[in-house]
């Protein structure tokens, strides 16, 4: 799943400063399950600026509002009623949420609630760890079901560096190294021979470019010479 | 003249220790101040971090969350719960400048009437050296065990 973190306070107040009614919109999906963004913290933000509003004595109010996935422009829908009723949108869905809230909500400022960190897994209660780039060619067949790619902090397809030392990371002595771990994986599993042919380079020509994908069922509709 | 200075403590608190300690302080006539307002929950691992700054939002003071001793929770940890919830809470309160000493927690065991006695004197005290809630004086008090009432299932 998608990862973020609420932003700073402090960030989050001088963002709504210019703004009397602030819609707080959170998004039930990701974000929801790693405790930034969804309806509970929706509400504990609206609260929390209550608060500082009211301290400050500065005359603003604070509605929640929380979709399923702000990333659907079904669920986005449901807001349509409520949005005129205010001066701005603060999202707390991950990156693509809020553009896609902007997109939908043209005439009113959409502000960042959260800071999106990465794509990951849930470890433990609280605690999340990044597993995915999103780099378009997975690798994790070969690799043992180890991304290089996300876990070495070079990227490296063909590891370990030399700054591997006692199958740790030199960028950091607590990290281990996703080679060394790629290694003992295939080794434990039988399959060292998958590392043996040198990877060619990454392609990164198209790492720049906004992804876009079509599925199969679907070319007819969205591209035009099919 | 300007109005005398009463402070509003709100305590969370557990059914079976804390509950238990402060009724049986009621047996025991001890003597403790009138400002807490007890919210009975069944176990403090109900306690969520909104509750505690609506508390704060409805004019609260001093909040207080009181559970059982650690190791005796009739849920098994629901009071170490509340315990990371309440330290989590204290952090936000910072962040917001009421502070993290308007907020605390305790571990009062069923038997121990004197400990919830006090653990009231205590917060009284606090609320009283850190002053009214900026945010509380400009409520009107009557509707706060509303507004309170309406966050409980």
């Amino acid at each position: 799943m998608i990862v973020a973190e609420r932003k700073p306070f402090d960030e989050l107040v001088d963002s709504i400063k210019d703004f009397r009614r602030v819609l707080i919109v959170g998004c039930g999906t990701c974000v929801a399950v790693c405790l930034a963004g969804g309806e509970k913290e929706a509400g504990l933000l609206a609260a929390e600026f209550d608060i500082a509003a009211q301290i400050a004595d500065r005359d603003q109010s604070f509605a929640v509002a929380c979709v399923e996935r702000q990333c659907d422009r079904e669920f986005l829908d449901e807001l349509n009623a409520k949005v005129p009723h205010y001066d701005a949108l603060l999202s707390l869905a991950c990156g693509a949420g809020i553009q896609f809230l902007a997109e939908k909500f043209p005439d009113k400022p959409v502000l960042a609630g959260v800071n999106t960190t990465f794509i990951g897994v849930n470890e433990d209660v609280g605690l999340w760890a990044e597993k995915c780039r999103a780099c378009r060619n997975c690798v994790l067949t070969m690799t043992g079901g180890i991304c290089p790619v996300a876990l070495c902090p070079k990227g490296l397809l063909n590891g370990p560096c030399g700054g591997m030392t006692d199958g740790r990371c030199e960028t950091d002595p607590e990290r281990e190294c996703a080679w060394v771990a790629i290694y003992q994986r295939l080794e434990h599993l039988g399959r060292l021979d998958n590392i043996r042919p040198i990877a060619p380079p990454r392609a990164y020509g198209r790492a720049g470019l906004p992804g876009r994908q079509v599925h199969a069922a679907y070319e007819r509709r969205y591209r035009a010479n099919a | 003249m300007p109005e005398k200075y009463e402070p509003l403590i709100i305590a969370f608190i557990c059914t079976y220790c804390t509950y238990t300690a402060a009724d049986m302080a009621g047996s025991m006539r001890l003597q403790y101040p009138p400002n807490v307002r007890v919210v009975k929950l069944l176990c403090t691992g109900k306690v969520d971090v909104l509750y505690l700054l609506e508390a704060f939002n409805c004019g609260a003071d001093v909040v207080m969350v009181s559970g059982c001793e650690i190791g005796d929770c009739h849920f098994l940890e629901g009071n170490l719960r509340a315990k990371e919830r309440v330290e989590y809470a204290k952090t936000l309160l910072d962040e917001l400048g009421l502070g993290a000493e308007r907020l605390e927690m305790f571990h009062i065991g069923a038997s121990d009437a004197p400990k919830w006695a006090a653990a009231v004197e205590t917060m009284t005290r606090r609320a009283l050296e850190l002053g009214p809630n900026p945010v509380g004086r400009k409520r009107p008090l009557p509707a706060i065990e509303e507004q309170i009432g309406d966050l409980m299932p």
